[in-house]
C-alpha cells in the first residue's frame, strides 16, 4: 500500500535556510529514515543526515518530526496521518551544520566535565562482587544510546543558550546519578563530591523537572522520576537538610 | 602545495568501535600520543548492535569452564581453519578483558553470589557471554567511551588540555594509508562535516574499521560497514585472508521491508527460543551435521530439559554453530515451508512467561514493538538470514596483530582476519575486539616507540596530492559530463581530469551501491554456485568501470553523495576479493557453502586464501584498473601438539588429513 | 581541522541574536515550535484544574463555616487548632491557637497540605507548565527572556519537600482517625456507618496513597541507599513506594478531587442540603 506523501524538510546550513517541499512515494512498513534515504538516492543526493544503525540503538538520527525530537528510524510512517505534510528538521537545540546535521559538541563537552567511574581502592580487577538489585539503577541509565533527545528538549537549553555553560542537561546529570548510585564507585573516597557537583558544578537546580526528558526518551528511560529526582534528593541531604546533617555529625564523632 | 592540514601523533587508530578504543587505551597508556578517527560520531561504533555478550571462560556460571574448553569451541566453530595460536590468545585473555571492564565502570548483570553473570549461547559449552541484557554491545563501546574520557581528565589536569594525548577525531574518513618506503607513514582522509582534507602522521596505524556487509543487500551492518580498513591495507600493500567466509546470522527481521536484515539476538534461542517452519516443526533437529551428532540433544525433551540441567542433558540444535542454523533456515524457506514474508518464525512467546521475555530481552521486544509492530512475548517472530559478519581479513601475526609486509600496520576487530576461521562463535566477536585491540595497541606504541625524534616516517607531498585527487574525482565527473553537454557548471577546482568520462553522463552512486548489493547478495550470498560467482566477478568489472564516472553534486561539506562515491571504491575491492576466494575454494566449510561442492574437503582444512592487489595498483589515483586482486594458496601452520591433544581423536579425523594426523 | 567540536561563529545569520530556538547558530525556522498536536491541551487542562481547586478551596477555607457534621469533619479543617472551633466529639480539635485567631481555623492548618502540594514534584511540574509555560509543552519555545529554574530564591524553596513530607504524615494520620471517627454515629456511638463514611475512606486511601508515593518519601524509605542488597526491609519498602511513585500524577488529581469532594460531602450535610444516609 504505497502512497505520495508530502515532505517539508529544512534544508540549509549555518548561514541559514528554509524549509523544502518534497513528493516523495511511502510504502508499507516504512520510517521517516526510509523516506530520507530515498530522497537521498533520487533527488537530494547531498541531503545531509546522520544515521548508522537504523535501528534505534546507536541514537544518531535525532531530528524534530512534526515538531517533536525523534529518532528519525524508530518514527514509523504509519504513526502520521498521510494527508497531512511531513516536516523534518533538525534538532533544535544545537548549532546547525547542515540540514538535518547538527553540533552536538556541547554534549561531549559536558561529558567530559563529569568526573569518572572511580575503581574502588583494594578491589582488584575479578574481585567486583555486586548484587543484581544493587545495579538495577544504574544499568537502567546505561541503556541511554547518547541519541541527545533529550538534551535537545530541555527548555533550559533549548530556550535560554545562555544556560548551555552551566547546565549539563539531563543526559549528564543522569550519568552523575548513575555513578552515585553505582555500589562501588569510590568517589566520596578519593574526595569527589557527586552530588554537590550535580548541584554546584552541572545545574541540577535549572532543571524544573518538567519531564519533557522522560517523553522523548527512546529508551523510555525514567530520567526524571528515576535519575533528577533522586539526584535532587540527595543534593537535599548534604545540603538542605539538617537532619541528616546533624546525624553524620554525630556518627562522625562517634 | 597539497591544501591538507597535517598533524603528527604517534598512534593513529582508524576505527572508533570495540578494537579501536581498546586499542588507543593500550596506546595512550604506553606512554604514546593517539589519535582516534571515526566516520560517526565518538561511542556510535557498529559494536553497539552486538547484543549477546563477550565470551570468556570465568567459570561465574559453571566452574567446569577454562580457557581450554573455550579455545576448543571456537575451533570447532570455525571448523579449524582458525590461526590456531588467535584462538588461544583469546580464549586465554578474554576473562581479564572482561574484569578489566568492571573497573572501568561497566555494570554486568549479576550472579547469584555477586559475579558476572554468563548466558549460553550458540556453540559455547558452558553459559559463558557476560551480558547486560541484550544490549551488550553498547555497555562495552559506553564503557571505553568513558575510559576514554577519563584518560583524557588525567591529561586535561596534567597538561590543561583534554586533548593532549587522547584525540577522537570525529566524523572524518580515511581514504588511503600513506607510506615512507615499505613503512605506514600515516593516514589521510577527510572530515565529513567540512569536506576538508587532512593528514594524520604518524609511525604506527591500527586498522579498526569493521566489516564489510554493506556490499550485501540484506545485512545487519550500517552504513559504515564498507570495508574501509579491508581495501586501505590492500592498497597500502598488505593482504587479507579467508575472504571467503562470510557469516549470514541465522535471525535477521525479515518484516517490514525497512528493516529487513536488523539482527535478532541469538540470545532469544540462547534463552529458551525456537526455530518453527509454517507446519510449526522444529525443523533444527533435522539438520544437525554428522560432526556434531553427539553434541545436541535428538528429542524436543530433552533439549528442553537442557536449559534446567545442562549437565545431564545435551543442549538443543537451534544452539548449533550460526551457519549450520542460517543453511536450514535457507532449506525450509526454498521447500516452501517459510513464514509469509519468506523467514521462518522463532518463537520465544509459548516457551516464557511475558515477564521474563521483557526482563531477559528488553531491546528485542522494544525492536519488534516499536519497528514491526509485533508483540514477542505473544506473538512469533518471523526470521531470516542476514549478511552479519566477515571472517576474512587483514593478514595478521597473531601475538602483535601487526599486519603482514607493512610495517607500522596493525589490524584488530573485524577487519583482521584468520581468529574465527571459517565461522566465528556468537559472543567471540566482543572478546576478539578486546582481546586484540588491546595486543594492537600495545605492539602499534612499542612500534612508534621505536623512533625517537628523527628517522620517523615522512610523508611525501606527492603521495598528499594524489590522495586529493583521488578524493575529489567524483566532483569533476559531475564536471565533464555538464561540461560535454555544453553547460559549464560550477565546481571544485583542482582535481584530475578523467578522461574516460568524458561524454557520458555521470553516473550515480547511491544506484551503483544497490547494484552491488544485489549482484553480491544473489549470486556471493548463502549459497553458492560457482558459474553465478563468475557472473558475480563479470558484473563488479563492468560496476568498477561505471564507479569511475560517479558523480556528485554540491558541495564537499557533509555531502552523503560524495561519502558514498568514495566509499564504493573500498566495497567493489573488497567484494572483489570475497567473490574470487569463494570461486576459488571448492568446498563447503563454515561460512562458505557451494552448492556445486557441497561437502567439507579435508584437504582444504591447510589452505588460506591470500588475497594481494595486482601489481601497481597500490599508487593513490593511479588506478585505472583498480580492485584488480591476486589470490594464492598458503598452507596454514600446524596447530600446536599440546592444543590439538584438547581434541579426541575420532573428532580430530573429521578435520585433518591422515597425514596431519600421524605426523 | 573539524573534528565536530570546532567553535561555530554565532552571528553569522542576519537573525537578531536571542536565546532560544531563534539563536543564530541554530536552524533558521521563524515559527516558535512546530508541532501540529494539540499540545496545548495538556497544560490547558492542568492549569484549569488547578484553577478550579484553588477558587473552590479559597472560598472553603475562608468560609470558616459547615465544615463539621457529626461525625463527620471537612479534611480542610482537620486538625483544628484555633479556640474559634466548632466542638467535635473526640476529634481533633485541641486549641493550641488563643482566641486572638479570628480567621478561619482552616487557614492555620490548611498550609501543610498545601506546602506539600506546592512542592511536590509532580504538582511543581503541572504549574510550571501549566501557569508559567516553562515550558509550555515539550519542544514549545517559553515565552520567558532569562531562565534560573529552582537554583535562586524563592523557587530554591522546593528543596523543603521532605519537611512537608514529614507534615504530611502526621496531617494524614488525623485524617486516618477522622475517618475512623466516621464509624460512630452522631451521637457519638460506635458501629455505624453511613455514605460519608465511604467517601471518607475512598479520600483517605488515596491521601496515603499520594502521600507515600511522593518523591521524598521514596527517597527516605529507601532511595538514599548505595547497597539495596544490605538492606533487604527498605529495598523491599523502596520497591512499593516505587511503584506508587510511577502513578504520583495520577495520584496527585485523584486525592486532590476526593478531598475536595469529601469537603464537600460535609459542606452539603452541615449546611442541611441533605442528610447523610445511614447504612446501620
Amino acid at each position: 500500500m504505497s502512497y505520495e506523501a508530502h515532505f517539508k524538510v529544512w534544508r540549509g546550513d549555518a548561514d541559514g535556510g528554509s524549509l523544502v517541499d518534497y513528493t516523495v512515494t511511502v510504502n508499507e512498513g516504512e520510517v521517516v529514515l526510509d523516506i530520507i534515504h530515498r530522497l537521498q538516492a533520487t533527488e537530494a543526493a547531498d541531503l545531509a543526515v546522520r544515521w548508522n544503525c537504523k535501528a534505534g540503538k546507536c541514537g544518531s538520527c535525532s531530528a524534530e518530526i512534526n515538531g517533536r525530537p525523534r529518532l528519525m528510524c524508530m518514527t514509523r510512517m504509519s504513526l502520521l496521518d498521510p494527508a497531512e505534510p511531513v516536516v523534518v528538521t533538525p534538532m533544535r537545540a544545537f548549532p546547525v551544520v547542515r540540514d538535518l546535521v547538527t553540533d552536538v559538541s556541547f554534549n561531549y563537552a559536558k561529558a567530559r566535565e563529569v568526573p569518572s567511574f572511580v575503581p574502588p581502592a583494594g578491589v582488584g580487577p575479578g574481585e567486583y562482587r555486586m548484587q543484581q538489585e544493587d545495579v538495577g539503577r544504574s544499568q537502567e541509565f546505561r541503556k541511554c544510546i547518547e541519541c541527545f533527545l533529550c538534551q535537545d528538549t530541555c527548555h533550559v537549553v533549548r530556550d535560554h543558550e545562555e544556560n548551555k555553560p552551566v547546565f549539563a542537561g539531563p543526559r549528564f546529570l543522569m550519568r552523575v546519578a548513575e555513578l552515585d548510585m553505582h555500589p562501588l564507585d569510590g568517589a566520596a573516597e578519593a574526595g569527589i563530591d557527586r552530588k554537590r557537583a550535580a548541584q554546584e558544578e552541572h545545574g541540577l537546580g535549572y532543571c524544573n523537572i518538567t519531564k519533557c526528558c522522560t517523553e522523548v526518551c527512546p529508551e523510555h528511560i525514567k530520567i526524571t522520576d528515576n535519575a533528577l529526582i533522586p539526584l535532587k534528593e540527595r543534593a537535599v541531604d548534604r545540603k538542605y537538610d539538617p537532619l541528616v546533617w546533624l546525624g553524620s555529625r554525630i556518627r562522625r564523632r562517634a | 602545495m597539497s591544501r591538507t592540514a597535517r598533524e603528527a601523533w604517534d598512534v593513529v587508530v582508524v576505527g572508533a568501535g570495540g578494537a579501536g578504543l581498546r586499542a588507543a587505551i593500550e596506546a595512550r597508556e604506553r606512554g604514546m600520543r593517539c589519535a582516534v578517527i571515526c566516520k560517526s560520531l565518538f561511542g556510535k561504533a557498529h559494536t553497539v548492535m552486538a547484543e549477546g555478550g563477550i565470551a570468556a571462560s570465568m567459570g561465574n556460571v559453571n566452574e567446569g569452564d577454562n580457557w581450554q574448553v573455550h579455545f576448543r569451541d571456537t575451533m570447532r566453530g570455525g571448523k579449524f581453519l582458525n590461526q590456531w595460536r588467535m584462538a588461544e590468545l583469546h580464549a586465554r585473555e578474554a576473562p581479564d578483558r572482561v574484569w578489566e571492564l568492571e573497573t572501568w565502570g561497566a555494570v554486568f548483570d549479576r550472579t547469584r553470589d555477586g559475579r558476572i553473570s554468563q548466558r549460553n549461547f550458540g556453540g559455547h559449552e558452558y553459559p559463558r557471554l557476560a551480558h547486560v541484557g541484550d544490549r551488550t554491545g553498547l555497555e562495552l563501546i559506553r564503557t571505553l567511551q568513558q575510559k576514554i574520557v577519563s584518560l583524557q581528565q588525567e591529561d586535561h589536569r596534567e597538561t590543561g588540555d583534554y586533548e593532549s594525548r587522547l584525540k577522537v577525531f570525529q566524523e572524518c574518513t580515511v581514504t588511503r594509508l600513506l607510506k615512507d618506503g615499505d613503512r605506514v607513514a600515516g593516514v589521510f582522509g577527510y572530515a565529513r562535516e567540512s569536506g576538508r582534507f587532512f593528514a594524520i602522521e604518524a609511525p604506527s596505524v591500527v586498522l579498526a574499521t569493521g566489516g564489510i556487509g554493506k556490499s550485501f543487500k540484506v545485512t545487519s551492518n550500517s552504513w559504515e560497514y564498507t570495508g574501509d580498513g579491508h581495501a586501505l591495507a590492500l592498497l597500502a600493500g598488505a593482504s587479507l585472508i579467508n575472504m571467503e567466509f562470510v557469516q549470514f546470522h541465522p535471525t535477521g527481521m525479515v518484516w517490514p521491508p525497512s528493516v529487513k536484515g536488523i539482527l535478532v539476538t541469538e540470545s532469544v534461542r540462547g534463552d529458551g527460543g525456537v526455530l518453527r517452519n509454517s507446519d510449526g516443526k522444529r525443523f533444527m533437529f533435522d539438520y544437525v551435521p554428522d560432526v556434531f551428532k553427539e553434541k545436541y540433544a535428538e528429542s524436543e525433551a530433552e533439549g528442553d530439559r537442557w536449559y534446567q540441567d545442562p549437565d545431564n542433558n545435551r543442549r538443543p540444535p537451534e544452539l548449533l554453530p550460526r551457519d549450520e542454523v542460517a543453511r536450514a533456515i535457507n532449506s525450509e524457506v526454498k521447500a516452501g515451508r517459510g513464514s509469509p514474508h519468506g523467514g521462518v518464525f522463532l518463537d520465544v512467546s509459548t516457551r516464557l512467561p511475558a515477564e521474563d521475555i521483557k526482563r531477559k530481552l528488553p531491546s528485542m521486544h522494544h525492536q519488534f514493538k516499536e519497528l514491526a509492530d509485533v508483540d514477542i512475548t505473544a506473538e512469533p517472530m518471523e526470521v531470516g538470514p542476514t549478511c552479519h559478519y566477515v571472517m576474512g581479513g587483514v593478514d595478521v601475526d597473531p601475538d602483535t596483530a601487526a599486519a603482514v609486509g607493512v610495517p607500522g600496520l596493525f589490524a584488530a576487530g573485524e577487519v583482521a582476519g584468520g581468529m574465527h576461521g571459517s565461522n566465528r562463535l556468537g559472543g567471540n566477536s566482543l572478546s576478539d575486539l578486546l582481546v586484540f585491540g588491546r595486543r594492537a595497541g600495545l605492539y602499534a606504541a612499542e612500534h612508534a616507540s621505536s623512533f625517537p625524534g628523527a628517522g620517523r616516517p615522512v610523508v611525501s607531498e606527492a603521495d598528499l596530492e594524489a590522495a586529493e585527487a583521488e578524493a575529489l574525482r567524483p566532483f569533476g565527473v559531475e564536471d565533464e559530463a555538464a561540461a560535454a553537454a555544453g553547460e559549464r557548471r560550477a565546481g571544485e577546482p583542482g582535481e584530475t581530469p578523467a578522461g574516460d568520462a568524458a561524454g557520458t553522463p555521470a553516473e550515480n552512486p547511491y544506484a551503483l551501491h544497490q547494484e552491488l548489493q544485489q549482484a553480491m547478495n544473489d549470486l556471493v550470498g548463502i549459497i553458492r554456485k560457482g558459474p553465478e560467482m563468475e557472473e558475480a566477478l563479470r558484473r563488479l568489472t563492468e560496476l568498477r568501470a561505471r564507479s569511475r564516472r560517479a558523480g556528485v553534486e554540491g558541495h564537499r561539506q557533509f555531502n552523503p553523495g560524495w561519502h558514498l562515491a568514495l566509499d564504493l571504491r573500498n566495497m567493489l575491492l573488497v567484494s572483489e576479493c570475497v567473490a574470487r576466494a569463494a570461486l576459488e575454494r571448492t568446498e563447503s566449510r563454515g561460512g562458505h557453502t557451494r552448492d556445486d561442492h557441497p561437502a567439507m574437503d579435508r584437504r582444504w582444512r591447510r589452505l588460506n586464501l591470500v588475497c594481494r592487489l595486482n601489481g601497481d595498483s597500490t599508487e593513490p589515483g593511479a588506478d585505472p584498473l583498480l580492485g584488480r586482486v591476486r589470490l594464492e594458496r598458503r598452507e596454514m601452520p600446524p596447530i600446536r601438539d599440546d592444543l590439538l591433544a584438547l581434541f579426541d581423536k575420532e573428532e580430530l579425523v573429521k578435520y585433518l588429513t591422515d597425514e596431519e594426523l600421524t605426523s | 581541522m573539524a573534528t565536530g567540536t570546532d567553535p561555530r561563529s554565532a552571528t553569522a545569520a542576519g537573525v537578531p541574536a536571542q536565546g532560544g530556538v531563534h539563536h543564530p547558530s541554530r536552524a533558521t525556522i521563524p515559527a516558535r515550535h512546530l508541532r501540529a498536536d494539540r499540545w496545548w491541551l495538556a497544560p490547558a487542562v492542568t492549569a484549569a484544574g488547578l484553577f478550579a481547586f484553588i477558587v473552590y478551596s479559597t472560598w472553603r477555607a475562608f468560609a470558616n463555616d459547615d465544615y463539621y457534621a457529626a461525625p463527620y469533619v471537612s479534611p480542610f479543617y482537620s486538625p483544628c487548632i484555633a479556640q474559634n472551633c466548632v466542638p467535635m466529639k473526640g476529634g481533633a480539635d485541641w486549641h493550641v491557637f488563643g482566641a486572638w485567631w479570628g480567621l478561619s481555623p482552616a487557614l492555620l492548618i490548611l498550609i501543610f497540605p498545601l506546602g506539600f502540594r506546592l512542592t511536590c514534584y509532580y504538582y511543581r511540574k503541572a504549574y510550571y507548565r501549566g501557569f508559567w509555560a516553562s515550558p509550555p509543552a515539550c519542544a514549545v519555545a517559553e515565552p520567558h527572556a532569562k531562565y534560573t529554574g529552582e537554583t535562586r530564591f524563592p523557587l530554591i524553596l522546593q528543596n523543603v519537600h521532605r519537611y512537608f513530607f514529614y507534615f504530611a504524615v502526621i496531617v494524614a494520620g488525623i485524617l486516618t482517625y477522622d475517618t475512623a471517627l466516621g464509624f460512630r454515629n452522631a451521637r457519638g456511638e460506635w458501629g455505624h456507618m453511613g455514605l460519608g463514611t465511604l467517601v471518607f475512606l475512598a479520600n483517605i486511601a488515596l491521601i496515603w496513597a499520594y502521600t507515600l508515593s511522593c518523591h521524598s518519601c521514596r527517597h527516605i524509605v529507601g532511595g538514599r541507599i548505595r547497597t539495596f542488597s544490605k538492606h533487604p526491609v527498605r529495598y523491599r519498602m523502596w520497591g512499593w513506594v516505587s511503584a506508587l511513585n510511577a502513578r504520583h500524577m495520577q495520584l496527585a488529581w485523584a486525592s486532590l478531587i476526593s478531598v475536595a469532594v469529601a469537603d464537600f460531602y460535609v459542606y452539603l450535610v452541615a449546611s442541611g442540603v441533605f442528610d447523610d444516609p445511614r447504612f446501620f
